[in-house]
Formats: C-alpha cells, structure tokens, sequence
C-alpha cells in the first residue's frame, strides 16, 4: 500500500485524456514515478515496506500494546545492524496501535535519539517539550533530575484516573549510556520497572554489546528483554527485495505507463547483468540502504529521452558507488609528488614500515632524480611545498601529535596509501613518464 | 524544458570540462520538489569547480540552499545559527531578530520551524558545507546528525558536504549514515586536448591573439605542470608573468611568430618564479616591483631564498650557531677526534663498522646537547681567547628568540639547559663563510651523501 500525496495527479489524468497527446502524459507519468521512487529511497520514506521479522515484530506489538491498554510498564532493547529496518517497525507499530481510538487517547509518546539530545538538561527539556508540559512545569525548580522526571509524571495523572501510559523510544540507545552517571536511563528503568507510572523503554541500537555498558545499578534495573533484528536473508530475497522497491503498485498515474514500467522491471529482475551487480553488491554489503544508494542512482538518470531503467545504469550505478577515493585522487597530483609518493613507498619497504621524515624522502627522491632519469631536479623549497600538499590531503600522515616542536623536515610520518593503489594510479596516469614507472616497479630489497 | 536546456548549456560553458559532474548533479537533484540523497559528499582537488559548480547551480535555479564555509563557522554553535539565520534570511534586519541556537536539538527543531515558516518545506532545502573536514574537530554527534538530517527533521532536505579529503577518512565511531560520494575529477593534461589550458584560455587578455595567449600557456605549463597541477596557483603565475613574455612583441624585437626568441626570453624568468612567488617567498607585489627595477637597471632588492639565508648576526653569535650546529649533528663521541689538539685516527677497523651507522645523522634531526658542550666546541672553532662573560651567554638566549637554537625542555635542570640548532645546513654554510670557517671540511660528520 503506498501512499502518494502528489498534487495535481487528477488533472494531469484529465489533460491526458482530453488532448489525447501521448509525449507530455508519458512525461508526467514519468515523473510521477520518480517522485514515489525517490521517495521510497530517502531517509524518511512514507510507507515503511518491510521484509521479515514477523515474530519480532509480534513480540513487540504484543509489549507496547500491554502498556498502551493496560498500563503495564516494561523496558524492551531492540539490537540489530543499521538499516536493518529496527525503527521502521517501532514506526509502524506505533501506527498501527493509533489506530485503535481508545488507545490514540491515552497512549504518549516520547522520541529522543542520542544524536540530538547530547546531555540529560536538553533531554528533559525535550521530554517536557513532547508531552507538552511546558507550562504545567513553568518556572519550578528543582533538586534533581529525578524530582524533575516525577513531577513531569505526575503531571500526567488527571484526576481519579491513573496516569497515561508513555511509549519511550530511545534511538542510538549508546550514546545515553555515555551520559553522566546515566541519569536519564536510570530513572527511566527505575520508574518501569518500580511501577510508579506506566511506561514502556524501548531502546533502539546497532551495538550487541550495549548491556555491557550500563552501570550495575542501572542494569539491574532494566528487565533484560532484547530483539534482535539480524538481516539475514539470502540473495534471493535480497534480490525480490530489489524489485519490489522498483515496483509501482497503486496507480496514481496512467496505467499504460505504469503497466508498461512494471514489465520492464520484471524484465530487469530476469537479466543476468543486473543479478551481477546485485550479487556483487550483496557480498560486499547487505545493508538495504546501500541498495537504496544504487537504485536512487537509477532512478535519477531517468528522463524524458531514457525512460525505462537499463542493465548498464545498474552497472554505472555499482561503478560510481564503488569507485576507489584515493586512487582517484592520485590521478590528480603533479608527477613531482607522485615521485615523493613512490620514495616513501620504497622508504616504507626498505624499512620494514617505520615511519620516515622528509629529508629521507627527499634523499631518496634526488637520489632517483640524478642518477636514474632525466628529469628535473628540483630545489627543496619546492619539494618540500609538494610534501605539504601531500600532508594537507591527508595521503601522508604524521605518526606523532601535531603538538610536538621538530621541525617539520624532521617530523616522523607514514604512508597512507597501499601499494595496490599507487600501481592502479600510475596506469592510469596521464602521461606518466616511463622512468617513473619503473622506479616504481623496481623492488628495493 | 527549453529554459532548462538554456541553463544546461549556460553551464557549461561557464565550467569547461565538467560536463559529466553537472548533469550527475542535476540528475540527483531533480524536480524541484524530488526528494534526493540525504547527503552528498563531493570530493576533489583544489580548483576542480566543486563550489563553484555547486552554488551556481543552487544560485541560477534560485533552490533554497543555505552555502556555509566550515571554516568560518569554527564552532557549533556559528554552524547551527548560520544555517538558521541565512534561511531566515529577508525578514532578519536587526541583530536582535537573530536566532539563537546552541545544540543539535534546538537546531533540528528551529530549522524545521523555520522552513514551515518560509513556506520552503514543500521543496528540497540544500545545506552545502563547505570545507567539511572541519567538521570532524567538534563535537561528536555533529557529523553524523547532519548526515541523517532529512530523518531527524523528516523534511525534504540534502546536506551537501565538500572536501579535498576522502571519505574514508571522515569515519570515526558509528552512527554514520553513508552520503552518496560524488568525485569531481582533475583536469587531464594530455598532449592534445589539455584542459588546464582551455580554462585559462577563457580569461585571455583581450588586446592580444588567441593563438598567442595559448602558446605562451604551454610554455608555462611545461615550467609549471611538472610540480603543480592546481589550476588556481597556475592561473596565478600565467597572469603575473605574462607581461614579461608579451614586452619583445610590444617593443618590436620579436614578432608574435618567433616562438623561440620568446621562449628564450621568458624561460629564466618562469624559472625563478618557480623559486620564488611559488613558493610566496615574496608577494607578487614584491615580485612585480623585483622585475620592474631589474628592467631599470638597479641591483634587485629582495632575491627569494638566497635573502633568507643571509642573516646579519654579531661575530660571535654566528660561532655560537655554527657550534650549537656541531652539536646538533655531530654524535659527542666524535669530539674528541674533531676538536682535541692530538687526535688519533681512526683505525681501518673501527671506519668499516661505522659505515652503517654514518647514514643518517643528517636525515634523523638535529640531537639535543647540553650548554656545556656547545661552550666546549665554541672555544674550541673560535680563534683567539674569549671570556665566558655574561654577553655570550646573552647572545645565546637572542639566538633561541630568534628561534635559530631551540630550547629542549628537560625541566629540571635549570644549571645545565639544553638546546638544539634548528637551522638547515645551507644556512650554516652561508654563515661560517662571512667568518671564514670551514664548516664543511674540517668539522663535521658527515654522510657521503650530502
């Protein structure tokens, strides 16, 4: 089910079928269809579609559901790899449990996520901010963070009734640990599992050692329930995975296009070409945003002149995203630091990985460039601005803190690049002169 | 579409030779109102047109973009309330209509605020960082908080990240959201289609021929192109140096055919600039100023490196370095054999296992000494007797200020301080040559190499 708020659909339809002309609808349509894709390979996609974890999602609904109708607190740890769909399925759940009146009423929910809320003050603050308490807690102040948390939980009670029951979602449930005596969890965990007021904890993280992290006080206080979310499907599914984010599936648009889209996916899920890439792309990474990365890619090469999705945008796709960085950077430095570049290649070799400093380096380099080609040799002043070039993009590093007072020609470095990338740079290298290139291949030992 | 096409075209010819990143970014981009990556992250040598390209685009289809120089804003709170205040950007006249933000969590909730305000939320809001590598030195959350920004604030945003530094070397921790990585790529400088000189050709001097403007880049690229490939500091010498080459053509001596004459004429200088404004020895003021008064005929002022070296110290501060400098490079046990009145020599023996160890004094650094054993060797190169009164020791603290000798800082030793030479061996044999000491053949160790 997809939900596509896209204004000016209807009209678009009756344009077509008034004026009967086939370019500008197609056109449209196309578009159309690129706006839902995008919109599925973005961060915040509408319709969550998700793949599996039928039972722990199950688990889940069954947990917040307790809370949400009969008040019973709990902490829940939901632990799995990034993009493995962990809150999309909080999401949906939480959507699904609105739908039912008699809990939309009663059931609050709190987000924090530990990128945002970076200390205990800006997260009280925020959990004041979603429950709307702002005014109920006015200008009181407070002893500690405890009392704070209480009275915002009180605050809640209305009248005779018991207080409403809270849905706490902690995203990046790490970066709470790092807090200070981890205020924030403790009174959390405290208050579910003492039942002063009926909370669910549900705590959102990639990191399997998470438990390990929390204090003793803290952990005796969380229930120790965890679900795992482990991606761990086959290349099968990955690949109806795939083709079914390709798939248009309502029809916002003229059918024909869509129909006539649908089959071109269908086609491209039999290619051998595209299973290929996917294949390649799922022994490197099974991460479905990744995926999204690739298939973004496609989508966004689309236009009025290339309209179906081809095989070899898959493989542009895999290429752009898999393109080495430091090779590529290689390619653009001047040949006098690439010479620098091979030098400390040699340096690193003849000793075995110890760091160096310039006038090593620099040694080594004049030592090629008078006896062994007909270049050049160039002032140290000047080859000195070309190691700094170097430095400044990071291909070299300083092995000491940048605080220590040696000079610079003296100061100890390494290499940051493998010796692969060096060979790949220089065969694609521009011009390269042959006698660089064999001081390159020429083993020093 | 034809006004698109207009555009398109526009483009390119303002950005030669960066076709294929710009229709890869106008495809990424898209509809107005398209959702995009969360985040790009463009990467690429200095000069390749990643700004420039980037906030053209942003600019010429008028996009609500917010453009912020990472450098600028240092810390995380300008960054927070730069981007707010530049979205903000009509109704802000007066410093106290200025937002203030100081943590992510005020900063997602503003932004979101503010674009509803704006009526911008229906459309993708760009937020180009430039400099990004800079955002690695704060706070922790920063970085990966911007990369996911289209799910914290759940709007249609993309962050735009610029570096010269690759990805890789962004990822510390976790919590990151991976952007789609963008290369623009070097010019290529191949024999026929060189595209380094095509964009300098789109400034050339309009009172001279194309032609000549172009060969006279080839000339300077094969000075240039060897050391440098970075498109803004060649353009800068092509333009600083360019009248020089012109002047025989303008006083008649050559034509604009006899390309040799030219070369001829052109080449030392190219040369010496690569000594000099290269490496901003002088200014191109200075530089400027330097050709204007050789054409006249006087003595230049300033002459880049060899200026440096010339330093005007007092007699026997120029002992002390030379001694501090003995000191530095010479291993101690070595004193004996170079400064004592009879010294042996060294046997066959001992010459063949110092060999290995001969290698590297001058590659490792200068060595911390001890005051007394400069003073040692001070007396021993200086002719004649001096007393150890308080003005030599004075002219050694001068020395460290001048920041020729460095001070080693062993902290307790307040009676016997140490010291190092911080000067290269050029200096120094400039130096013991206006006292008539030679440094080079009777003092010090040294490696065959040098």
């Amino acid at each position: 089910m997809f939900l596509v708020g896209i204004q000016g659909v209807p009209s678009v339809e009756e344009k077509s079928k008034t004026t009967k002309e086939v370019d500008p609808g197609e056109i449209t349509s196309l578009q159309n269809v690129q706006d839902e894709l995008r919109l599925r390979f973005c961060q915040n996609p509408l319709s969550p579609a998700l793949y599996g974890y039928e039972k722990e999602r199950r688990q889940l609904f069954d947990l917040i559901k307790r809370t949400a109708s009969t008040g019973e607190s709990n902490s829940v740890l939901v632990i799995g790899p990034r993009g493995s769909g962990k809150t999309m399925t909080l999401n949906s759940i939480y959507n699904e449990l609105i739908e039912d009146d008699n809990i939309r009423e009663n059931l609050l929910q709190v987000k924090l996520n530990g990128l945002l809320q970076t200390d205990d003050k800006i997260a009280l603050k925020e959990i004041t901010r979603q429950l709307q308490l702002e005014n109920t807690l006015g200008d009181k102040v407070f002893g500690s963070f405890a009392e704070t948390l209480q009275f915002l939980l009180d605050a809640l009670k209305c009248g005779s009734q018991s207080s409403k029951p809270i849905l706490f979602i902690l995203e990046e449930f790490d970066m709470f640990a790092h807090y200070k005596n981890q205020t924030l969890l403790y009174n959390l965990f405290d208050i579910a599992q003492s039942d002063q007021a009926p909370i669910c904890v549900v705590g959102v993280t990639c990191r399997l050692d998470v438990i390990e992290l929390l204090e003793k006080r803290v952990k005796s206080r969380f229930s120790h329930r965890q679900v795992y979310f482990l991606n761990n499907y086959n290349f099968e599914n990955y690949c109806n995975i795939c083709m079914s984010y390709l798939r248009i599936e309502s029809k916002p648009v003229s059918s024909d296009f869509i129909k006539e889209w649908n089959k071109q996916v269908e086609k491209l899920s039999k290619d051998g070409t595209v299973r290929d890439v996917l294949q390649q792309q799922f022994n490197f990474n099974k991460d479905i945003r990744a995926l999204h990365h690739i298939l973004m890619y496609v989508v966004c090469q689309l236009n009025e002149t290339h309209t179906f999705p081809t095989p070899s945008d898959f493989v542009e796709a895999m290429k752009v995203t898999t393109t080495d960085s430091k090779s590529a950077m290689l390619h653009g430095i001047s040949i006098l630091e690439l010479c620098l570049i091979i030098a400390m290649k040699h340096l690193t070799d003849i000793y075995d990985g110890e760091p160096f400093n310039f006038e090593m380096v620099y040694s080594e380099y004049a030592k090629f460039a008078q006896k062994r080609s007909s270049m050049q040799m160039y002032e140290k002043a000047v080859v000195l601005k070309a190691f700094e070039h170097l430095l400044a993009l990071e291909l070299v590093k300083s092995t000491d803190g940048s605080g220590t007072r040696i000079q610079k020609e003296y100061r100890l470095m390494s290499l940051l690049i493998h010796p692969s990338q060096i060979t790949d740079a220089l065969q694609k290298y521009p011009q390269c002169p042959t006698e660089v290139k064999q001081w390159a291949s020429t083993s020093v030992i | 579409m034809t006004e698109f096409d207009n555009f398109k075209e526009d483009l390119n010819k303002t950005f030669p030779c960066r076709q294929s990143q710009i229709n890869l970014l106008l495809s990424l981009f898209g509809q107005r109102h398209q959702y995009t990556y969360a985040s790009l992250f463009i990467y690429g040598h200095t000069g390749t047109g990643k700004t420039a390209v980037t906030t053209y685009i942003l600019n010429h289809l008028k996009l609500p973009h917010v453009l912020v120089n990472c450098v600028e804003c240092y810390s995380s709170r300008f960054l927070y309330e730069m981007i707010l205040n530049s979205l903000h950007v009509n109704s802000v006249t007066e410093s106290s209509d200025l937002v203030k933000c100081d943590n992510m969590n005020d900063f997602v909730r503003m932004f979101k605020q503010v674009s509803e305000e704006k009526g911008i939320d229906k459309e993708t809001i760009y937020i180009v960082l430039d400099k990004a590598e800079r955002l690695r030195e704060m706070e922790m959350n920063i970085l990966p908080a911007f990369l996911r920004l289209q799910e914290l604030t759940q709007q249609n945003v993309c962050v735009l990240l610029l570096s010269e530094i690759v990805w890789e070397k962004f990822r510390t921790g976790s919590g990151y959201c991976e952007p789609f990585v963008l290369h623009f790529s070097d010019y290529t400088n191949g024999k026929y289609n060189n595209q380094l000189i095509e964009i300098m050709m789109l400034d050339h001097p309009t009172e001279y021929d194309e032609n000549f403007y172009r060969l006279y880049l080839n000339l300077v690229l094969s000075v240039f192109q060897m050391v440098c490939r970075n498109l803004k500091e060649l353009h800068h010498l092509a333009r600083l140096n360019f009248q020089r080459y012109a002047e025989p053509v303008k006083t008649g001596e050559a034509t604009a055919e006899d390309t040799r004459k030219l070369w001829k004429n052109i080449e030392p200088h190219l040369k010496k600039a690569l000594q000099t404004v290269y490496l901003r020895e002088v200014s191109s003021s200075q530089w400027e100023k330097m050709q204007q008064s050789i054409e006249a005929g006087q003595p230049p002022a300033l002459q880049g490196l060899s200026s440096r070296s010339h330093v005007e110290l007092p007699y026997y501060s120029k002992f002390l370095l030379i001694a501090a400098y003995l000191a530095s490079y010479n291993p101690a046990k070595t004193d004996k054999r170079f400064f004592a009145k009879h010294a042996g020599k060294m046997s066959k023996q001992s010459k063949l296992l110092k060999k290995h160890e001969r290698a590297s004094n001058h590659m490792l650094g200068p060595k911390p000494f001890a005051l007394d054993r400069m003073m040692a060797i001070f007396y021993s190169v200086i002719e004649g007797r001096v007393a150890p009164t308080a003005n030599i020791f004075m002219q050694i603290s001068s020395l460290v200020s001048l920041n020729l000798l460095g001070h080693v800082a062993s902290d307790d030793q307040i009676d016997s301080p140490k010291y190092k030479c911080l000067v290269s061996l050029d200096f120094i044999k400039s130096v013991s040559r206006t006292v008539n000491f030679e440094v080079m053949r009777r003092h010090l160790y040294l490696n065959c190499d040098i």
